[in-house]
């Protein structure tokens, strides 16, 4: 492109104000980059699905909780062969970016449902004999630098002791590895019966929900409506689904999460619009003499208005290819703290592709208008002034 | 032979419901190779033809034929082209890039060539040679004096080989001294390269390094001997 210096030139034409709408922009896409992957994150975590496994929720809201005397009767459904429930605990252990997800549950079982799951038979047995008793994944463990004995203490915030005490303190008496490494959902697990009896009596009880294990798997869809079927009338119905499905609902709320960033990031870019456009318009405007002469050389007036859209789209371009680039390095450097619970988070093409496109685009219609303009420019006008 | 035919030529300008009539059935012939200088009060008309000479306006009414070609009824890209091709412009305030070199500035009218990056650049080190600023070729418009600055002007206003030089008081925003070097340069270009120029000034003693000397009246033109 023989115009290159030309139009590279002009951006230099005021440092400060190109500097400051190229910072702007670069802010704008480093943030695409790392909100689109973390959403993407949020996206991809929710594969992991156990085929024969059945997860019974609240037929309304995931936060609604179900009375724990619903497990006797789904146990007694024909075609469970066994079942446990779950509790989200929230909490926060030390600072609230340390997030692994921690349920309360009943150790035996919940290792026999999720056989994948492998720990020492030893621990496990003293996971269901010390009441204080709390399992982690290996590698969380080994990410927190914890030992077999150690207290880990957490602070709780959805479920509060009945002593009128937020904190939690947990035996850790075994670490457990997940085979073929599948599950993203590995999660710091603690003896129900403790916590049960330690919240305030008024919660005690509710859990969150069910994961039942099914005799035939192909059945799943006939044992799945025979359980809803239980507690339709009750007061706490319920949602029967695969696994698969149940992620996939997840998936569904933690949708709005990619709607949320879709929001964000439809503000930031509509700001940084009327921010270039501003700045390109002034920039035309200072410059309309200078046009002139170009035409007056004989450039063309579509040659003319090409070099000012060229101009706005190698700045916006210029400007989204090095804020992709830094979020991705800065991927890199916060991947470690932030794959404890989103699972892996990396920038994908499609993300990289998606910005420079909309880098692009966002060149093209901020350099739209002033292009327009100094098409129409009249060479004899302009020099006049 | 004539490189420069107007005939009957009229350009009103309209604003509003007022017509200003400023060039009234101009006829006029330049010679290859003439000087010619044009001389008038101001507001007669002066930029005003020479911007239809130079194919940057058209006419009311009447025929321009410039360099063998009817700049008449050209569409606005045709125009263009015909101009890089044969018209170099030179204006009173020198109108440079300033954010470009002077090689930058001068090799701005190769950019509509064909020719490659290191040709344009050695044909606007000879431009800058000729007008004798070779050695500031790197150097930006705001670091070069008003003289120098109007050398490069001439330097990118011959570095296409036009046919034609059109000067709009090129010496008006220079001292005495300084305008005879550009007037001598421009003389050594119509003598030497065989330039047509035609050359708008107040000067009297800028028009007398003309071989021609014209006035310009109330729209309509009086001839006069240099
Ligand atoms: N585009 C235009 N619109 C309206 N009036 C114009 C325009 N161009 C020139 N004029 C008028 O035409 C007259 C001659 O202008 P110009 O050719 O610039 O004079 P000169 O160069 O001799 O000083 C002036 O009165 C000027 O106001
Ligand atoms: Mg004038």
């Amino acid at each position: 492109m023989k115009s290159f210096p030309l139009i590279w030139s002009n951006l230099f034409r005021r440092r400060v104000r190109t500097f400051l709408t190229l910072f702007s922009i670069i802010a704008a896409f480093l943030l695409f980059g790392l909100l689109r992957s973390i959403a993407g994150a949020f996206e991809m975590g929710v594969n992991v699905a156990g085929v024969d496994r059945l997860m019974v929720s609240p037929k309304y809201s995931m936060v609604d909780g179900l009375p724990i005397s619903h497990l006797a009767q789904i146990e007694a459904v024909e075609g469970v062969a066994e079942a446990t429930h779950m509790t989200w605990f929230g909490g926060t252990y030390q600072n609230p970016t340390n997030f692994f997800p921690k349920f309360p549950v009943q150790p035996r079982v919940y290792f026999d449902l999720y056989s994948e799951y492998i720990i020492d038979p030893l621990q496990l047995d003293a996971f269901e004999r010390i009441r204080t008793a709390a399992v982690a994944p290996a590698d969380l463990a080994e990410q927190y630098g914890w030992r077999i004995g150690d207290r880990i203490p957490i602070e709780g915030d959805i479920w509060l002791r009945g002593d009128g005490s937020d904190l939690w303190e947990f035996e850790l008496v075994g670490t457990y590895t997940v085979r073929d490494d599948e599950s993203t959902f590995a999660s710091f697990l603690f003896n129900y019966e403790y916590f049960d009896e330690a919240r305030i009596p008024e919660t005690q009880g509710i859990v969150s929900n069910f994961v039942v294990r099914v005799t035939d798997p192909d059945q799943a869809g006939e044992i799945s409506a025979r359980i809803d079927a239980q507690f339709e009338n009750s007061i706490n119905p319920t949602r029967t689904a695969t696994e698969e499905e149940a992620n996939r609902q997840f998936a569904a709320q933690v949708g709005d999460i990619g709607l949320i960033m879709n929001s964000i990031l439809s503000a930031v870019f509509f700001t940084i619009l009327l921010l270039t456009a501003n700045t390109m318009t002034q920039a035309l405007r200072e410059r309309i003499p200078e046009l002139a002469v170009l035409k007056t050389l004989g450039f063309t007036d579509r040659r003319v208005a090409l070099l000012v859209l060229l101009e706005s789209v190698l700045l916006c371009g210029l400007g989204g290819a090095l804020g992709i680039a830094m979020s991705g390095f800065a991927l890199q450097a916060l991947g470690p703290e932030l794959e404890g619970f989103l699972g892996q988070i990396e920038m994908t093409a499609a993300t990289t592709l998606s910005g420079v496109g909309i880098a692009l685009l966002l060149g093209v219609v901020v350099g739209l208008n002033p292009a327009l303009s100094a098409r129409r420019l009249q060479v004899v006008e302009a020099l006049r002034k | 032979m004539s490189i420069v035919e107007l005939q009957q030529v009229s350009r009103h300008f309209t604003k509003g419901r007022q017509t200003v009539e400023v060039l009234n059935g101009i006829d006029l012939n330049i010679e290859e190779g003439d000087f010619l200088a044009l001389m008038g009060p101001s507001g007669s008309g002066k930029t005003t033809l020479l911007n239809l000479i130079g194919g940057l306006d058209q006419p009311t009414s009447g025929s321009v034929e410039v360099a063998g070609r009817q700049l008449v009824g050209l569409s606005s890209r045709k125009l263009a082209q015909w101009r890089s091709r044969n018209i170099g412009f030179i204006f009173q305030f020198y109108n440079l890039l300033p954010i470009l070199s002077a090689r930058r500035n001068v090799e701005l009218p190769l950019l509509l060539t064909r020719l490659g990056g290191r040709q344009r650049r050695r044909n606007a080190d000879v431009a800058l040679t000729i007008v004798g600023l070779a050695d500031r070729a790197s150097h930006k418009p705001g670091e070069l004096s008003g003289g120098q600055q109007q050398r490069v002007a001439i330097a990118r206003a011959i570095v296409a080989d036009p046919r034609i030089l059109v000067c709009d008081e090129p010496t008006g925003d220079l001292d005495r001294e300084t305008a005879d070097e550009i007037l001598d340069l421009l003389e050594l270009l119509n003598r030497e390269h065989g330039k047509t120029i035609i050359m708008v000034t107040h000067d009297p003693k800028a028009a007398s390094h003309a071989r021609h000397t014209l006035y310009l009246d109330k729209g309509n033109l009086v001839r006069e001997a240099a």
